[in-house]
């Protein structure tokens, strides 16, 4: 489907070719997204009076995989929490600025952060399925946030076969989740995002617990998961963010003037193809160069 | 180097490896006496025990297996050859049913406010510290809070209620502990996923937390009804009686219990009273090893390892 | 930040008050104990001085409703403390030496037999610890090795046998998990330099596992001040001021005990001894419980 071809730098004194391949796309990727599902503007989050990440700007695009790259420490992680409001759960954690989703202020008054959640998914990096049976731990999510499917055999059966699962165990539903493999595990947690029906999935490194072939098998279920949700992605993987993300955003982290503290900040957020071949930014350039990071 | 600088490079010669090469034999002698000493102290209490379980079995054994449908199945008599007890079994069982009722919905409902939603404030401090403090109370303290309270105050006498009551606030401190464990070992990242999920923090609680915890807290449960069933101090502050000729109806009446009548027997000075007590003894202990293992079983069969 | 608190949903607050409810339902439990302690106290010491309680050498409640009987409670104070001096001199040892053998020279599977064992001599109610006091310690220990017209049939030095084995494993258990939550870098240091095995447990390990072990003794004297049963049974009912063993005393919670059996009817001045009584133990429990938390808080600070 991709052809995977080398970019050579273009810079003629060092003939140096790049880390990362890009695959070629067959499908355009607009400059910038045609529509907007969040809009990040000057964001900065705090835990206590310590800065994590400032001055945020970036809007995510529907049904594109947009991924966050970056040494770490750089804030990834913590700005992706935002997004789905987890963030709450850390005491003291603050966000400023403005997070928009479709138009509403995600922190705005009377905003429920369970309803929050309930449209923007979360996979975690460990695999976390609940120690009950396969079917009860899709099940789970619909029952308790009031889903009444016309049947819930078969919401289960169409989770799990949008997260590539259900042959491996249509058999044993009503086996521990805890028995399946890593892979099997993570995929599971996937088709347990999806039961409920989100609008956007988050996904903070989902495979970096994983085997090679778990990765690529996942990777390869992203590509089909971005046509009906909005996909954005925490990954130490350049090649992975290469391969499948849409837009990247590069964060980095830099002191501040006299403290010793590293406060994370968006340095580049582009389409995928731009950033690895023709980076804006040297900071950039120097990190999916292989430089440093 | 000095001489004595080269003495000692001589005395750590690589070559004297060998035992005594800077070890003395009185050293030698006191660390092997050591290891003795270690070992027969930690015997003496294993040897105790041994002793004691001998002791009961020796004395009660044959009171018990001469007639043990009669022994169970008579009420108590002036004569230690015809006592029974019956009164005083069922009471027991009565007491732990009813001191489970009042004791482990409380204990776990504390235990899960405690370890999931009470903020970090100086009231939720001062009700911990009051927890632990109420721990450590003796058991006949909690008898005289029985007798003060359940069976003047609220005139309940000597009866089957205040001794439950009596027993359940007693185990209560003890169950909190058990179930604040469990809920504790439940991993944080099964909550994070209920709550990605869109569920609530009670939703959370109820479909994840609890159901992973309860195996753990209902190990810590029956290990404490277990020394529950053993107290004889509160019971005998409110005064449950150990002379009874008949079985309760209704919770407000009187029962027995038999730690109640194992604390009569010994104290008397008839021998065959002394057989008698032993041989109940050897019934409460049973009852007691029956539940430990319950609990034991439940611990490594339903434990989730994580 | 919380996000059940942003839900309309009645119902789940309803839940959550009533856990909230029965989290407090124990600082009811804590005034009722204070409360019956303290108000029937108060009558009592209305009724028979306070002065003769604190300081009178003679504990006679009397017959009857116990109007005219001496109420001094430093005989019982003597008892009790005989019991939990002589508990520790039992217990402390023993439980110690079982922590480090544990702790620093049992194998695996020697350890996974000996700490159920342990868990086993917890659990024997305290009736029975006292029959075997009663029927085997005195008659068969004590009595032959001391001599018959010594040691009474009822004694001190049974009763702090009795209750020394209940605290064995109060003190073996939180001693051994004080040493084992010694840094294992630490001992390594130590064998590093050549020590012995001996050498590492008494000087290394032991020293920085000391609060532990003080608070388990200090938590064991306050087990030992409360037991009722083991020590009524061993040790009698006879309220004297002695130092000697091997005579029968009372203890406060024997007396308690005691003047219960007598079946004293409500507001008499007896009932109101018994309160008085408990008023004295559990301040007693408290203070020494307040003092072991205090210093187990402080010892989990060092290697947290």
């Amino acid at each position: 489907m991709t052809q995977e071809r080398t970019q050579v730098s273009q810079d003629e004194d060092q003939h140096e070719s790049r880390i990362v391949n890009i695959p070629e796309r067959r499908d355009e990727i607009p400059p910038a997204p045609a529509e907007a599902v969040f809009r990040l503007d000057d964001v900065h989050v705090y835990y206590g009076k310590f800065l994590a990440l400032r001055g945020v700007n970036l809007e995510i695009g529907r049904n594109e995989i947009t991924a966050f790259i970056g040494p770490s420490g750089c804030g990834k992680s913590t700005l992706i929490r935002c997004l789905n409001r987890m963030n709450d759960l850390i005491p003291g954690a603050r966000v400023e600025g403005k997070i928009d989703y479709h138009g509403q202020d995600l922190y705005g008054a009377g905003v429920d952060p369970v309803e929050v959640r309930r449209r923007i998914g979360m996979v975690f990096q460990k695999p976390n399925p609940f120690p009950k049976s396969i079917y009860d731990n899709i099940a789970f999510g619909p029952k308790v946030i009031g889903m009444q499917p016309q049947s819930m055999d078969e919401l289960v059966e169409r989770s799990l076969r949008s997260a590539a699962l259900w042959d491996e165990v249509k058999d044993k539903l009503k086996q521990n989740a805890l028995s399946l493999s890593g892979g099997q595990q993570q995929r599971l947690c996937i088709a347990r995002a999806i039961a409920v029906s989100p609008d956007v999935i988050l996904m903070d490194e989902p495979c970096s617990a994983l085997d090679p072939v778990s990765t690529g098998r996942i990777e390869d279920l992203m590509e089909e998961l971005k046509r009906d949700y909005t996909i954005v992605i925490v990954t130490h993987n350049m090649q992975q963010a290469a391969r499948i993300s849409d837009r990247t955003a590069f964060f980095t982290a830099e002191a501040a003037e006299g403290s010793g503290d590293r406060t994370g900040l968006l340095v580049e957020y582009d389409r995928t193809d731009s950033i690895f071949t023709s980076p804006a930014d040297k900071r950039t350039e120097d990190y999916v160069t292989g430089r440093f990071g | 180097m000095t001489v004595s600088a080269s003495a000692a490079t001589a005395e750590l010669a690589p070559s004297r490896l060998r035992r005594g090469a800077t070890r003395t034999g009185a050293k030698i002698f006191i660390d092997a006496a050591f290891s003795v000493l270690l070992f027969v102290g930690t015997i003496v209490g294993v040897v105790a025990l041994a002793t004691l379980i001998w002791t009961i079995v020796d004395d009660g054994w044959p009171r018990l297996a001469a007639d043990p449908a009669a022994f169970l199945t008579n009420y108590v008599s002036r004569l230690p050859a015809r006592a029974g007890i019956k009164a005083a079994l069922v009471g027991s069982a009565y007491l732990m049913l009813l001191t489970t009722l009042f004791c482990f919905p409380v204990g776990v409902g504390a235990a899960i406010y405690l370890e999931e939603f009470a903020p970090r404030n100086r009231v939720t401090n001062f009700v911990e510290t009051n927890i632990s403090n109420l721990a450590g109370v003796p058991s006949v303290v909690y008898g005289l809070l029985g007798l003060g309270v359940f069976a003047r105050f609220l005139r309940l006498g000597p009866s089957l209620l205040a001794g439950a009551l009596t027993l359940a606030v007693m185990s209560l401190p003890v169950i909190i502990v058990a179930a604040r464990e469990a809920i504790r070992a439940v991993p944080e990242s099964i909550r994070l996923g209920a709550y990605a999920l869109g569920a609530t923090k009670w939703q959370t609680v109820r479909r994840q937390v609890l159901p992973a915890a309860l195996p753990g807290t209902l190990t810590g449960t029956i290990l404490a009804l277990s020394r529950a069933i053993g107290e004889t101090a509160p019971l005998l502050v409110i005064g449950l009686p150990i002379v009874i000729f008949s079985l309760p109806n209704d919770v407000r009446d009187p029962v027995s219990a038999l730690p109640l009548l194992i604390f009569d027997w010994t104290s008397r000075p008839q021998p065959a009273f002394a057989e008698a007590a032993a041989a109940a003894s050897i019934v409460l202990l049973a009852l007691l090893l029956a539940m430990n293992a319950v609990a034991i079983y439940l611990r490594n069969r339903y434990t989730i390892r994580w | 930040m919380s996000i059940a608190t942003r839900r309309s949903r009645a119902g789940e607050r309803v839940v959550i008050g009533a856990l909230f409810a029965c989290a407090v339902l124990s600082i009811a439990v804590t005034v009722g104990i204070i409360a019956v302690l303290v108000v029937d106290a108060v009558e009592f010491f209305r009724e028979s001085s306070l002065f003769e309680f604190l300081t009178g050498t003679v504990w006679a409640p009397g017959q009857g409703s116990g109007e005219g009987g001496q109420y001094g409670v430093l005989p019982l104070l003597n008892g009790t403390l005989m019991i939990g001096v002589g508990a520790i001199v039992v217990g402390l040892p023993l439980g110690l030496l079982t922590a480090i053998y544990l702790s620093e020279y049992a194998s695996p599977r020697v350890r996974g037999m000996l700490k159920p064992t342990l868990e086993i001599l917890a659990g024997i109610p305290t009736v029975i610890v006292g029959y075997f006091a009663l029927q085997f310690v005195t008659p068969t220990l004590l009595r032959p090795i001391f001599g018959e017209d010594r040691v009474f049939i009822f004694n001190a030095a049974a009763g702090s046998i009795a209750v020394g084995l209940m605290i064995l494993p109060i003190i073996a258990s939180i001693s051994e998990d004080a040493m084992r939550s010694v840094p294992a870098s630490l001992r390594e240091a130590a064998f590093g330099l050549g020590s012995t095995k001996r050498q590492v447990s008494l000087r290394v390990v032991v020293p920085a596992a000391l609060s532990g072990i003080a608070a388990s003794v200090i938590l064991a004297f306050s087990r030992a001040v409360g037991e009722t049963m083991a020590v009524t049974i061993a040790a009698g009912n006879s309220p004297k001021i002695t130092f000697d063993y091997f005579t029968s005393i009372q203890t406060l919670t024997a007396a308690i005990a005691q003047t219960v059996s007598g079946e004293a009817s409500a507001g008499t001045v007896r009932y109101n001894a018994l309160f008085a009584l408990g008023l004295a133990l559990f301040a007693i429990t408290l203070v020494m419980n307040l003092i072991s938390a205090r210093i187990v808080r402080r010892f989990r600070q060092v290697y947290s």
